[in-house]
Order: C-alpha cells, then sequence, then structure tokens
C-alpha cells in the first residue's frame, strides 16, 4: 500500500526536483548540555503518512520545530520539499501547514476570522481566500459556528479548527504534532477520518503521536524514536512482526513471579516488557515448548501490538 | 483537485525577498480583526483622557501658571499631552502584546510557522501600533481645540511627527518584553523607565526649569524632541532645530529595532 501510494506520487516530487518531502541526514539539536536531537535521519516519501512516534522528551516536538526553522540545527542537513531549511525555509512554510500540539488560536476572534488571518499568512491569493476559508471551515464541520468566539467553542471544536488552520491554504505537506491528544474518542475518531481523507487526496503528512492506535491506524510508516534518534522504522505491521513477533503471552502474578517470568524468557533468549500488573513474553509462537511448560500454564495469549514494539525499543521507564 | 492545487503551491514563482510586505500585510489582517473588538474603549479613552488632564491641569493649574514658554499654560500642556499619548499608546502595547503574545498566547509562534520571518513579525506589530498610536495621538489636539487651542496647518504633520516616537517606544516595548523574566518585572520598566521619560520631557513643565543635569536628561528623552517637534508644527517650525530632533527620533526607532528584532529572535527561535 505504502509502496503503491509512493510510486504514484513520484512523478509529483520529482516535477519538485526532489525525491523526499521530508530529507534529515545526522541532525544534531542541543539545548544547553541536553541533546533533544541526536544524529537523526529521516525520510518521507511524498503522499505517504509517517507516524512518528515516541515517548514525551524523545525529540519528536523538537524534530517538528527543526523543519519549520523555529528551531536551528547544530548539525546535520534537512531538506523539506527539496528545498533546504533553513535557507529556504520560508519557501518551505509558504508549502507546508502546521497543526501544533498546543493550542494557539485567538480565542478573541471567531473561528472564521481565525482562518481569513492564517489565509492571509499563508498568502492565499486575495481571489482564493473566501473560497479557502469557507472550504476550511466545511472541513472543520464549523461552517454553522463560523461566526463563533473561539474562546466559546468546544474542545473538539477548538482542536477541528486548529488543524483546518493549517490546512487553509491546501499544503503539499502538513505537519501535526500529537493532534489527538486529550480528545473524547469520538472526536479522536472523527480526527482520523480527516487525516486520513487529508493523505488519500496526495498530502503528505508527518503527525507525531504517542497514541499507538492512532498510528496503527493512519500511518503508512512508522519511525520510533527514543532519545532524539529513530531507533525503528517501517511499516506498524513490519515492526510488530520484526520486534514483538505473532503472538504474545502474558503472565499474571505477585512481582517475584513476574521477575520469575523475566528470568526465564530472557534466559530462553525472549524479550518482554512489563504491561502494568502483568509481565508479557514477546514472540511467543517462537517459545520452545520447554519455556511454555516452565512458564505454566497461566499465561494469556494475544496479538503482538506496536505497544509491545513502543516500549521494547524505548524502555519501560519514562523520564 | 486538492493535490493539483497543493503542487502548485510547492515553489512560489519567485524565491520569497529577505523582508517582504506580505508578512506584514497578514500581521495588520490579525490586528484588523482584533482592533474591531476594542476600538471603541480605546476611543473613549483617547478622548476622555486627555479632556481630564486639560480639565484638571490646564484649568487648576493654568489658574497658577498662565503663560509658560511664550504660550497659554493650556497650549503647552496640550501640545505635551500628545508627547503622552503617543508614549503610552506605543510603550504599553509593545510591552504588554509582546510579553501575552509571545508566552501565553503562543501566536508568534503560529506566526512563525507561515511564511513569516522573525524581523517581519516584529515589523508588522511595530508598524501596526506606530500607525495607530500616531492617529490616537492626535486626539488630545482635537480636544484643546475645543479649549480654545488656535487651529493651524502644521497640525496636520503631527501624526508624522508621532510616529517615529511611537514606532521607537513600541519597539523599545518589544525588546523589554523579551527581556523580562516574568510579566510583573514590567514593574521595573514602567516606573524605573516609563514615569521618569514622561515626567522630563517638557511635557507638564518646560525642561529650563530644571537643573542643569536634568536638562542633560531629558535631551536624552525621544520624548522630549517629540514634544518639541509637536510644539514647533502647531505654534511654527524652526527648521534647522526639527530636522536635528527628527533625526533623533529616527535614530532612536532605528536602535530599537535593531534590540527588538534581536531579542525575539533569541526568544523564539530555538
Amino acid at each position: 500500500m505504502a509502496v503503491q501510494r509512493g510510486a504514484q506520487t513520484s512523478v509529483r516530487a520529482s516535477a519538485e526536483g526532489g525525491t523526499a518531502a521530508i530529507s534529515m541526514r545526522g541532525v544534531v539539536k542541543r539545548f544547553g548540555d541536553f541533546t533533544a536531537v541526536d544524529g537523526l535521519d529521516l525520510e518521507v516519501a511524498p503522499g505517504t503518512c509517517l507516524g512518528l512516534l515516541g515517548p514525551n522528551g524523545a525529540g519528536k516536538s523538537t524534530t517538528m520545530k527543526l523543519l519549520t526553522a523555529q528551531a536551528i540545527a547544530d548539525e546535520g542537513a534537512i531538506r523539506v520539499l527539496g528545498l533546504p531549511v533553513p535557507g529556504e525555509s520560508k519557501r518551505v512554510r509558504a508549502a507546508m501547514g502546521v497543526v501544533p500540539q498546543q493550542d494557539n488560536l485567538d480565542e478573541e476572534l471567531t473561528a472564521r476570522e481565525n482562518l481569513e488571518v492564517f489565509a492571509h499568512l499563508y498568502r492565499v491569493p486575495r481571489r482564493e481566500r473566501r473560497a479557502a476559508v469557507d472550504d476550511a471551515l466545511a472541513l472543520a464541520h464549523l461552517t454553522g459556528r463560523a461566526h463563533t468566539k473561539v474562546d466559546d467553542l468546544s474542545g473538539g471544536m477548538r482542536r477541528r479548527l486548529l488543524i483546518a488552520r493549517g490546512l487553509v491554504h491546501r499544503p503539499a505537506l502538513v505537519l501535526l504534532d500529537e493532534p489527538t491528544v486529550g480528545l473524547d474518542p469520538q472526536v479522536r475518531a472523527e480526527l482520523w477520518g480527516l487525516i486520513d481523507g487529508l493523505r488519500s487526496h496526495g498530502t503528505t503528512v508527518l503527525m507525531s503521536t504517542h497514541y499507538i492506535e492512532e498510528a496503527e491506524r493512519l500511518a503508512d510508516d512508522c519511525a520510533l524514536m527514543s532519545r532524539g534518534r529513530v531507533v525503528a522504522r517501517g511499516a506498524p505491521a513490519e515492526l510488530i512482526a520484526e520486534h514483538a513477533g505473532r503472538q504474545v503471552v502474558e503472565h499474571f502474578g505477585p512481582p517475584e513471579r513476574l521477575a520469575e517470568v523475566e528470568r526465564l524468557a530472557h534466559a530462553a533468549g525472549l524479550a518482554t516488557r512489563r504491561t502494568g500488573p502483568s509481565v508479557s513474553v514477546l514472540k511467543a509462537e517462537a517459545m520452545p515448548p520447554s519455556l511454555a511448560e516452565e512458564l505454566g500454564p497461566d499465561g494469556v495469549r494475544r496479538a503482538a501490538t506496536l505497544e509491545d514494539v513502543f516500549v521494547l525499543l524505548t524502555g519501560e521507564s519514562v523520564e | 483537485m486538492t493535490a493539483d492545487r497543493a503542487a502548485e503551491r510547492v515553489a512560489p514563482p519567485r524565491p520569497l525577498r529577505r523582508f517582504e510586505l506580505a508578512p506584514v500585510g497578514g500581521i495588520w489582517r490579525h490586528e484588523l480583526a482584533l482592533f474591531r473588538r476594542y476600538w471603541r474603549s480605546q476611543t473613549f479613552a483617547a478622548t476622555v483622557e486627555p479632556t481630564f488632564y486639560l480639565l484638571a491641569f490646564g484649568y487648576g493649574f493654568g489658574s497658577l501658571v498662565a503663560v509658560v514658554s511664550g504660550m497659554r499654560y493650556l497650549d503647552f500642556m496640550a501640545t505635551g499631552v500628545v508627547g503622552i499619548a503617543a508614549l503610552f499608546t506605543a510603550v504599553f502595547p509593545g510591552m504588554f502584546n509582546g510579553y501575552i503574545r509571545r508566552v501565553f498566547q503562543h501566536t508568534y509562534d503560529a506566526i512563525l510557522a507561515t511564511p513569516v520571518d522573525v524581523h517581519e513579525l516584529v515589523a508588522g506589530e511595530a508598524l501596526w501600533i506606530a500607525a495607530k498610536s500616531s492617529v490616537y495621538s492626535c486626539t488630545p489636539l482635537v480636544v484643546a481645540l475645543f479649549f480654545g487651542l488656535d487651529p493651524a496647518p502644521g497640525m496636520l504633520l503631527v501624526p508624522f511627527v508621532v510616529f517615529w516616537l511611537s514606532l521607537g517606544f513600541a519597539l523599545f516595548g518589544m525588546w523589554t518584553s523579551t527581556v523580562v523574566p516574568s510579566i510583573n518585572s514590567f514593574d521595573y520598566v514602567i516606573t524605573g523607565v516609563v514615569t521618569p521619560l514622561f515626567l522630563v520631557a517638557g511635557t507638564f513643565f518646560p525642561v529650563d526649569a530644571l537643573p542643569r543635569w536634568a536638562q542633560y536628561v531629558a535631551m536624552a528623552n525621544p520624548l522630549f524632541h517629540c514634544v518639541e517637534l509637536v510644539r514647533h508644527a502647531v505654534f511654527g517650525l524652526r527648521p534647522a532645530a526639527d530636522v536635528g530632533h527628527l533625526a533623533l527620533l529616527v535614530v532612536f526607532s532605528a536602535l530599537m529595532w535593531l534590540l527588538a528584532v534581536r531579542g525575539m529572535r533569541r526568544r523564539l527561535i530555538d
């Protein structure tokens, strides 16, 4: 699926004079003694949706800021839509939409006014502006609330408006930083539909998230970030198969029992992860019968998930 | 349809220039939308406040001091209040909008994700404040006309003079907003800098009544030069001196521009 989409959009990519919509090579960004991004390599093919996964502090937001030149890399090379950043960042920003994690809509203005201002800032030509704003309102299902002040909109409406604001100029590339954090399941599902619609129209999407389900549903490809670098890359199903196998067995019990399960599994070369009150043994389908016997019959089998990969690769404790 | 339109926007026809007007236009569009919300209150304040000043000081104080520097005290004060209005309507929005939009509302982060660079953001914000301030600063003159100030064609120059002071102080305010550690620290700026500036500028009393050292301080105060220019515009220009006063205001604005852009860049770009 992802490959197919890449082939479709390669014409557009070559017309743009580059192959990747985003290309980051050896990017390093330090804040004093803290290295937020530490030798990051990341390529995003045009027309695909890349899910940037990782725990808080992994460097996802800094990566987003580097792409808009709101942070300047200390080392490495960044090209977006074939143009160097920060050198040509203004041209890049004209063709890119940004949906920040933190709501920064103007609360004193109406939904429509917020979009009008950004249609200006994004330089939508005068004669197209009205239609662009109308389209964005329709996209966010806010046509009926166009003249409502942002302050009076619900949380879900605000987030839809925030997304629509980043799309008002029909960008070729959209950066979504945690687009559904803190929202009701209904609103999240609705936004997923919206994001999926973008991608199916050929827009490249880079979406950071720490909701595993979000990445599994929307992303063609996932990059798992930990401590400022990409530790795994691939389609969600590939990542699961490679790192967590097909099946996982969960054993419940008191802490001593969990430690025992971990010791036995590790001795047999199988990875484990803590799952709250239980320990999950990964790649259970490859478990030797002797180990299965040793672990006992109390294990609960389930399918391996991207979350297993996430915890396995980014560590069980988060700073 | 979406993809086609998206592709069109990938490469704007010309490389974006280093300083463009489009971003300034976009920022003014934002300001205009906000202005629609608060123009009534601002117009009320800008008209009623100088009326109170003129009533209280012009009549109250003017009954003790009839003539200052060869002019009616009320006329002297009305022209001084123009300068004060310019200072206040520039420095306070510069400080508070600069701080609130950057730190609390994150508006500047949102704007910098669009094709707007920091220097264009600063230019858009400061030019808007200066333009608004130079119009509103004329209201004391209009009020003074009702208190018997003689109309003069030179009054039409006042907004253009005031513009440079307002621009400089809007930028000064924006610069301080990048220096203060918290919004409460503005107290130091207001009491320590703004208050002495508006008192020692020949606004309510002429500076030649002050001790010599204070006169030198006044010379370094942009507001003093602005007030001189306003008085000359209203009561008769003195070309040689006025070119000097104006040059000083332009240099002040230029200096504040450099500080404000540097400060904002430091705070907004990691």
